[in-house]
């Protein structure tokens, strides 16, 4: 390809000296303020690789002049962001309920904080809102097996039911079909009776077998008129709602082999501040007593 | 070596750089009424913020009062909230509506004398005028080697330039927040970046905007000069050279015998020496004119010195200007024309419909929405409970107490969640003063049956200090079958 520089007569300017097809084509360098700015960024850069992480080695890297870090940022982000979070935290550990309730803004704090761990830790057996599901208590009813007020939920939260935990709440009922202690026609009999106190013996059954086995066999845990014992964690069998079922089947079946369900404990896995937090969440659903 | 045509110099410029305009001081009437808008607008503009209205106490006490953060528009004795963003497109028509009117009566007077391009450019020529002398002074200067005069005179024009850009940016933030809380906050560092930012943002645009852009935003920026010709009309008043009288233009005495065959245009080119964007009347109408009418006041005195009759460039119509050139008996300016009817017509429809909606508007609003997780509970005693949320906004400045009840055809009770009183058929909601609440409510059905099935109910509120009833409808969800059992 023949080079030949030559000036261009309009601009007054030089061209490349290359020419396809009768177009020859302007030398017009790059503008001097780009170029100024490409060398500043080529100095920025060395500036950049000394200061910062630059450079990987086989057993490490180079950390930099300062010692920058993204995890020693980000952990530091969350500390702080855990360090606000603690003046509320704080303080609702340390306030009773009844002054929390009292405070809107720690209240609304609590409940913010009560709502989400919900969500995470108590949603799948509970339901949202605490709509309960079969064999998982309804939270947002007023029908409670271990008590409604604050202080109770609390502490079915912190210790949970049935497990390990030596503070858990603990109740063991027998199992009077399986273990015989019980005749079929006796189970029947007791469950017209449990039917009778709740008001829904419809078909007006003669219940006195019925009362008598009650009165030898259940009468210490559920109570003489069957309102239950939230000490010992005996549902009042004259509530609309139970855990297993109401009808006539499902107080037979409870009776012969009863489900008793297990709840973790909290403690370990969340702060005081927050199962206090949870309580009162809970409470607010509409059963809180 | 191939031959290729050399293009003339005119079509290679085809990115032509700006011609800088210097625009000569002028007195006259257009000057006068440009000065008066100016310093209106000015005075709106910097002391609006600080008119105080008093709305009781915990409310701003700023007559006008674009609240970001609490979502209000306070204009005196009104009190916008999101829900009337609808009165704003309102206005936005009217405006829209009345600048086509005005538009098409007057050409674009709003250009000349009320935008605030024209004004704050206006006013930078001013501070410009002050410092560095009128049009020759300056193109002497700028022509010149940078010499002391000129470097004090050019820093001296940029400072004040930016001391009034930043008090218009800071003037702009004034109508977001608190006026005198932001001035304090603002000079000890304790406003927030919004503040500082929006406030270096408008002291930046009007710094370039009025003190460098200028003429270049109303011709390549603004759509405004694009359209309103669409306004424009041959019955639109607008400022014209009247060629047939100005024609053939030239310089040489008039009052010689025989008289030259010159026309009143002693072509002194003073009308473009004072035009703000730099062209000439005399070519017609065009995209550029802002039409302040500088140039008739220009023109004016040119007239006066020559003993000629004044308004060689007056406002006229391009109607009467056709009929003049051929020597016609012309009719007098005709504002009252099927376009300017319209425009009137649909300002009116439009008025009417913003003053109905601002009065029709209501001051109260609920909503009432049924809670979806759990859809009912069944409680203790066999009754099922729905959960609703009832929303009540309340705009007005005092407190609203409801009185809640619910039409149903089962038997229920209310009552509000989290409070300790006994579920009962109608229950009482205080709603404070500019709020809006959401207030959690259970609506339990009594055991019977009737509650197994979905069912319309309706709740009542009324407000028991005006007696306006309110009323919502929801859905009762059934269980599906009866309590109990």
């Amino acid at each position: 390809m023949p080079t030949k520089i030559e000036k261009d007569v309009i601009s007054g300017r030089e061209t490349t000296g290359q020419v396809w097809d009768g177009l020859r084509e302007l030398n017009t360098p790059i503008p001097r303020w780009w170029l100024y700015t490409f060398i500043a960024t080529c100095v920025w850069s060395v500036g950049y690789v000394v200061v910062y992480p630059s450079v990987p080695g086989l057993f490490g890297y180079y950390h930099g002049a300062i010692g920058y870090s993204t995890r020693v940022e980000v952990n530091s982000q969350v500390a702080s962001i855990a360090a606000i979070r603690a003046r509320s935290m704080d303080r609702i550990e340390a306030t009773p309920f009844a002054q929390i309730a009292s405070d809107p803004k720690l209240m609304a704090v609590a409940m913010a904080a009560g709502k989400i761990t919900f969500a995470n830790n108590c949603q799948p057996c509970h339901g949202a809102g605490g709509g309960g599901r079969p064999g998982f208590p309804t939270l947002a009813s007023d029908s409670w097996i271990w008590g409604g007020k604050l202080e109770d939920i609390q502490t079915s939260v912190q210790h949970g039911i049935r497990n390990e935990d030596p503070d858990a709440r603990m109740s063991q009922m027998p199992r009077f079909g399986v273990d015989g202690l019980l005749k079929p026609v006796e189970i029947a009999a007791v469950a017209d009776y449990v039917l009778a106190l709740r008001g829904a013996n419809k078909d007006g059954t003669d219940v006195t077998a019925g009362g008598k086995l009650y009165a030898e066999n259940c009468v210490a845990c559920h109570g003489e008129k069957g309102e239950g014992k939230r000490e010992v964690g005996a549902p009042n069998l004259r509530s609309a709602v139970n855990l297993y079922g109401t009808s006539k089947d499902a107080i037979i079946a409870q009776i012969s082999a009863p489900r008793q369900g297990v709840m973790p404990g909290w403690n370990a896995r969340l702060d005081a501040a927050t199962i206090k937090s949870v309580a009162i969440y809970v409470h607010s659903l509409g059963g809180g007593e | 070596m191939n031959e290729y045509v050399t293009p003339s110099a005119d079509e290679v410029s085809l990115y032509g750089d700006r011609v800088r305009v210097y625009p000569r001081a002028v007195h006259g009437i257009a000057r006068n009424f440009k000065w008066a808008l100016l310093i209106f607008c000015l005075a709106v503009y910097y002391i609006l913020p600080w008119v105080r209205w008093n709305r009781g106490p915990g409310n701003p006490n700023q007559a006008v009062l674009l609240d970001i953060s609490t979502e209000r528009f306070y204009f005196f004795g009104i009190t916008f909230w999101p829900q009337d963003i609808v009165l704003l497109t309102g206005g936005l028509i009217l405006a829209a509506v009345g600048l086509f009117l005005i538009t098409s009566l007057f050409g674009r007077i709003w250009c000349g004398y009320a935008c605030p391009q024209t004004v704050w450019t206006d006013l930078f020529m001013l501070v410009e005028r002050w410092i560095e002398g009128d049009r020759n002074a300056r193109m002497r200067r700028d022509a010149g080697p940078s010499t002391l005069d000129k470097v004090w005179r050019k820093l001296a024009k940029h400072s004040v330039w930016l001391g009034v850009a930043f008090w218009t940016g800071g003037g702009w933030i004034m109508y977001y927040v608190d006026a005198p809380t932001v001035v304090g906050d603002f000079w000890t560092g304790q406003a927030s970046y919004g503040v500082y930012g929006f406030t270096f943002l408008f002291t930046a645009t009007t710094y370039v905007l009025a003190g460098w852009a200028r003429e270049q935003v109303c011709t390549y920026m603004c759509p405004w000069p694009r359209f309103q010709s669409a306004m424009l009309d041959e019955q639109t008043l607008i400022v014209t050279y009247q060629g047939w009288r100005g024609e053939p233009r030239g310089r040489g005495k008039r009052d010689v015998i025989p008289a030259p065959v010159l026309g009143d245009c002693i072509d002194c080119h003073a009308c473009v020496h004072v035009c703000p964007t730099g062209i000439d009347i005399r070519d017609g109408v065009q995209l550029e004119c802002i039409g302040c009418g500088l140039c008739v006041d220009a023109c004016n005195e040119i007239m006066t010195r020559t003993s000629q009759p004044l308004w060689l460039i007056k406002w006229d119509t391009l109607a009467r200007q056709a009929g003049l050139a051929k020597g016609e008996i012309v009719e007098p300016i005709k504002l009252v024309r099927p376009r300017t009817l319209i425009y009137l017509a649909v300002l009116g429809i439009a008025v009417a419909a913003m003053g109905i909606g601002l009065a029709m508007r209501s001051l109260l609003e609920v909503s009432v929405q049924h809670e979806r997780a759990p859809l009912f509970v069944r409680l203790h005693d066999g009754s099922l409970r729905n959960a609703y949320t009832l929303k009540l906004v309340n705009k007005y400045t005092h407190d609203v107490s409801f009185t809640v009840t619910v039409e149903a055809a089962m038997r229920a009770k209310l009552q509000v969640a989290g409070s300790t009183d006994a579920p009962a058929d109608a229950i009482t909601i205080l709603v404070p003063a500019d709020s809006v609440g959401a207030y959690r409510v259970f609506l339990d059905a009594a055991p019977g049956g009737v509650e197994a099935k979905n069912a319309e109910i309706t709740f009542l509120l009324r407000d028991t200090t005006d007696n306006i009833l309110i009323k919502r409808s929801a859905n009762f969800i059934g269980a599906g079958k009866p309590g109990g059992g």
